[in-house]
């Protein structure tokens, strides 16, 4: 099986890998403008140069608790064109790993279950692979609908 | 025109340069074809462009070089030293006039006739030396050809030089500088601006380069089809993308010119229609909210909706659907379908028809909408939106609850100050209302709305007023903080979905912003305009107005006074009473060479005159018979029913009168009227030999509730088929009912003798409830 490159980041204290073609950039986010009445995981827009993000949260994206302060790591993805700005609690580094589907079995919980992808195995511990998209869409109504 | 003039001395050097080389290989080997050709299409090209420039010179000389290129390509000529010499004098000469123009120089023609001369068969040669042109005169090009890519990627830069610059004057600030740098700071962000405003127009382009073209356009479409038409144009200062306006172009002329052709009267027409006899034709740019409008307005004669359902009908492209049972809207759509012509209808009474679909599809391409208003007889408005994206728009910056957001200079009427009795907010129940002078309008909490803080409307200070289309309402601001033109950008598809952003942008300050879109706002805060008095839709607040409708108060033949709905009447006439016959089982009126039936509750006789209301819906029509219209009162919304059902539907008190209601249903309704409901089913009478049969054949089925057609058409299967021919592929069909002229044909069941009334009523219902 071919490796691919992987983002291994934090993510509400779980460690996760980003398939590093839906990596654009990582970047450190300034002040976030709220969008008031928008969806709750979207936390605000923030300026990225000359380019206005939208900014993800996490947390809220995977069904969890808000975020309770700002984090600033963020990782940057593309989406039907526009750029989204994902938040993350801490970044490790990027490395080849063997994508794998998740064992059989082991069944997601909540939000996770949407992210979720597959795993990698890192010097024997496994880690969840996700996808930005589905954090970009965030929690839909009908997850349970999905498994 | 001074763009037209540039564009063409752009492109003529171009090609010129191209050319050069081709110029000189065909010197070497006149019999190569293809450069013969490339040359040919040079002067050709350049003949067209004069001819609509106004350039005689070069149309004298560009005609006689393309008139000796055409004899070399037909064979007539041989393309000999000499020829080669003389074109490829006139081609130098081109280029040297081009030139002068661009410099506004004047260059002396003399030896242009030689030049022509020297073309002929005959002529001597042209020395090369003679048209040694003044070298110094060549202008250095002044403009390049760039992909918009190229622009947009320039725009991008210049944003990010613009933030870059904030964020320097920004840490500046922090700390303590050395004026010198300060100094060299201004300077630099002076250039950064002006830089940025030029960078911003490369891509910007006032819609005036779409209409300038416009007022010949018209003028010449009007000549070709023998109409005055009068132009006018508003917002041609409205910026649009350039890229949005080449879009635009061809769309725009083909609604104009459809508009011409086919909704502008004659003259004649139009003054028997008590019109000017001048139509007018108003094209106009403006901005709402995230889009721009394009509108071209005519007045002439708009779209007759049942005709264009009769033409698509009867030309099978209703694909078997029933167009007349669609919506006056969907109907009107119907000119966008595929392929609509109107090269068959001579007597042509709507036909915008002509490749709607196409513009349609171009305008939906770059993200735009078309909508249609139509008043028949009155004109039809086109209305062209097209998205705001990469539109710059000057908009207002304000401030709620510590957070700033931008409104479109356009949708903001004015901004106030809350003081005194001129200008207050108070409570209507629960509900704030803004009261601005003598208007009073709703107000939106927009913090509230936002979710940013719950305020005390009633505490505000300042209020934006915001239009939007129906109405206006008060929005309470915080502060106003600048005004500003914005780069709008859709903001991402989690944003948009809220319905109160238009977009989104990124000031100079580096923050971003969101675009309100007003109407959202609007929605959002269930604020719903109808009519023109605005009512506040809040749950339980206030209940709408009953709505109230205009009566035709008159005086009845029986000498009672009674009111029809005003909405039905189509108009009131007198008749004489001669044209009144009870004939056929019932009142017919005959008018306008027509049968129209006629309805009363009194007697007709002993008048000589009648007057008629004449009362039409969609296709039902009735006269009605009256002695004198009174009045146009509103109907009160109390309306105590009949006792029984019949031709009156109630009782309603009108200035201390009771007033007898007619039912419209009564008037209108199935029984009333001697025309087919559209739903009904429907018989086909194809008889070739006795054609005369359908005639008589046919009140006898319609009066049994059927619809009768004579003709087959491919989009709606008949359930019954009426034949007198014997055909043997006819009788296997189980629908053919054969008429026979065999009297005693009287029950069977695929043979009816055509006299027996009964008997030919039974199969065909047989046949019906068959299918």
């Amino acid at each position: 099986m071919s490796e691919q490159l992987f983002l291994i980041a934090h993510i509400a204290g779980r460690g996760v890998a980003i398939d590093s073609a839906q990596v654009e950039s990582v970047v450190d986010i300034g002040a976030v403008v709220p969008t008031p009445r928008a969806a709750p995981h979207i936390r605000g827009l923030a300026a990225l140069r000359s380019r206005v993000v939208t900014v993800i949260d996490t947390h809220a994206a995977l069904g969890l608790p808000k975020l309770a302060i700002a984090g600033s790591r963020a990782v940057i993805t593309v989406v039907d064109g526009h750029h989204y700005a994902v938040l993350v609690d801490s970044l490790e580094d990027v490395a080849p790993f063997v994508a794998a589907p998740l064992p059989s079995g082991i069944g997601l919980d909540a939000g996770w279950r949407q992210a979720g992808c597959g795993a990698v195995e890192r010097d024997g511990e496994p880690i969840l692979a996700i996808d930005l998209t589905a954090l970009v869409h965030g929690p839909s109504n009908d997850a349970n609908a999905i498994n | 025109m001074d763009d037209l003039l540039q564009e063409f001395i752009a492109e003529t050097r171009e090609t010129l340069d191209a050319l050069s080389g081709e110029i000189v290989a065909w010197e070497a080997d006149p019999a190569d074809r293809a450069r013969l050709d490339a040359i040919f299409r040079f002067v050709h090209t350049v003949k067209g462009s004069c001819g609509f420039l106004d350039l005689p010179r070069l149309a004298r000389l560009s005609h006689a070089a393309e008139d000796v290129l055409a004899a070399v390509r037909s064979g007539e000529r041989s393309p000999d030293q000499k020829l080669v010499t003389a074109v490829l004098a006139i081609v130098d000469r081109i280029g040297e006039i081009v030139e002068a123009i661009d410099a506004g120089a004047a260059l002396d023609d003399s030896g242009e006739e030689l030049l022509i001369a020297a073309l002929n068969a005959g002529a001597e040669a042209v020395a090369p030396a003679a048209q040694q042109a003044p070298t110094g005169q060549r202008v250095a090009n002044r403009s390049v050809r760039l992909s918009t890519d190229l622009l947009d990627r320039m725009m991008s830069g210049m944003s990010d030089m613009v933030l870059a610059r904030n964020e320097l004057a920004r840490r500046m600030r922090d700390q303590n500088v050395d004026p010198t740098i300060e100094a060299a700071l201004d300077r630099l962000s002076l250039t950064v601006a002006e830089m940025r405003d030029t960078v911003t127009r490369t891509r910007m382009q006032k819609v005036d380069a779409l209409f300038s073209a416009l007022p010949r356009m018209v003028r010449d479409t009007a000549a070709e089809v023998g109409k005055s038409v009068q132009l006018q144009i508003e917002g041609s200062d409205v910026e649009l993308d350039r890229e949005m306006i080449e879009m635009m172009r061809d769309p725009l002329v083909h609604i104009i010119r459809n508009s011409i052709d086919h909704g502008i009267e004659s003259a004649a027409e139009r003054r028997a229609l008590g019109k000017r006899e001048v139509g007018r034709l108003v094209v106009s740019a403006r901005q709402s909210g995230n889009q721009i409008i394009l509108e071209v307005a005519d007045d002439g004669r708009g779209i007759d909706t049942d005709r264009l359902v009769q033409k698509l009908t009867a030309s099978g492209q209703s694909r078997g659907r029933d167009l007349s049972i669609l919506s006056e809207r969907a109907k009107l759509d119907l000119i966008f379908e595929p392929g609509l012509s109107t090269k068959d209808e001579v007597t042509a009474i709507s036909g915008r028809g002509v490749g709607m679909d196409v513009v349609r599809a171009n305008i939906e391409q770059i993200g735009g909408r078309i909508d249609l208003v139509n008043a028949k007889d009155r004109g039809l408005r086109i209305l062209i939106h097209v998205p705001l994206t990469l539109s710059i728009i000057p908009a207002i910056v304000i401030g709620i609850a510590g957070q700033r957001f931008a409104v479109t200079r356009q949708a903001i009427e004015e901004i106030v100050h809350v003081s005194g009795h001129t200008i207050r907010v108070d409570l209507l129940g629960d509900t704030p209302a803004a009261t601005v002078r003598d208007r009073r309008m709703p107000l939106v909490d927009l913090a509230a709305l936002l979710g940013l803080r719950a305020t005390d409307p009633m505490s505000a200070d300042m209020l934006a007023i915001i239009s939007a289309s129906g109405g206006s309402f008060a929005v309470a601001v915080d502060s106003v903080l600048d005004h500003e033109e914005l780069v709008i950008k859709p903001a991402s598809p989690a944003v948009m979905a809220t319905g109160i952003y238009a977009g989104q942008t990124l000031p100079d300050s580096g923050s971003p912003m969101l675009l309100l879109d007003c109407a959202g706002v609007a929605a959002a805060a269930g604020i719903n305009f109808s009519r023109d008095t605005t009512v506040e839709q809040d749950e339980e607040a206030i209940e709408p107005e009953a709505i109230s409708a205009d009566a035709l108060l008159f005086d009845d033949l029986d000498g009672r006074r009674r009111a029809v709905p005003l909405a039905i009447v189509d108009r009131v006439e007198t008749i004489d009473a001669s044209n009144v016959r009870f004939s056929g089982g019932r009142m017919r009126l005959l008018v306008d060479d027509r049968i129209v039936p006629l309805a009363a509750l009194g007697e007709i006789e002993g008048h000589a005159q009648l007057a008629v209301l004449r009362i039409k819906d969609g296709d039902a029509e009735i006269a009605y018979a009256i002695a004198e219209p009174v009045d146009i009162v509103a109907i009160p919304a109390d309306i105590s029913p009949s006792a029984q059902p019949g031709p009156i539907l109630g009782v309603v008190v009108i200035g201390d009168e009771q007033v007898e209601l007619i039912d419209p249903q009564w008037l209108l309704g199935p029984d009333a009227l001697d025309i087919v409901r559209p739903g009904a089913p429907l018989c086909l009478i194809d008889s070739q030999s006795d054609s005369w049969i359908a005639t008589f054949l046919k009140p006898v089925l319609e009066q049994a509730g059927y619809r009768v057609s004579t003709k087959a058409s491919a989009d709606e299967q008949p359930v019954v088929i009426l034949t007198t021919d014997a055909t043997p592929a006819a009788a296997r069909d189980g629908r053919v009912l054969r008429l026979s002229n065999d009297r005693r044909d009287t029950g069977g069941d695929d043979r009816v003798y055509r006299y027996d009334r009964a008997g030919l009523l039974a199969a065909v219902a047989k046949r019906v409830n068959v299918a």
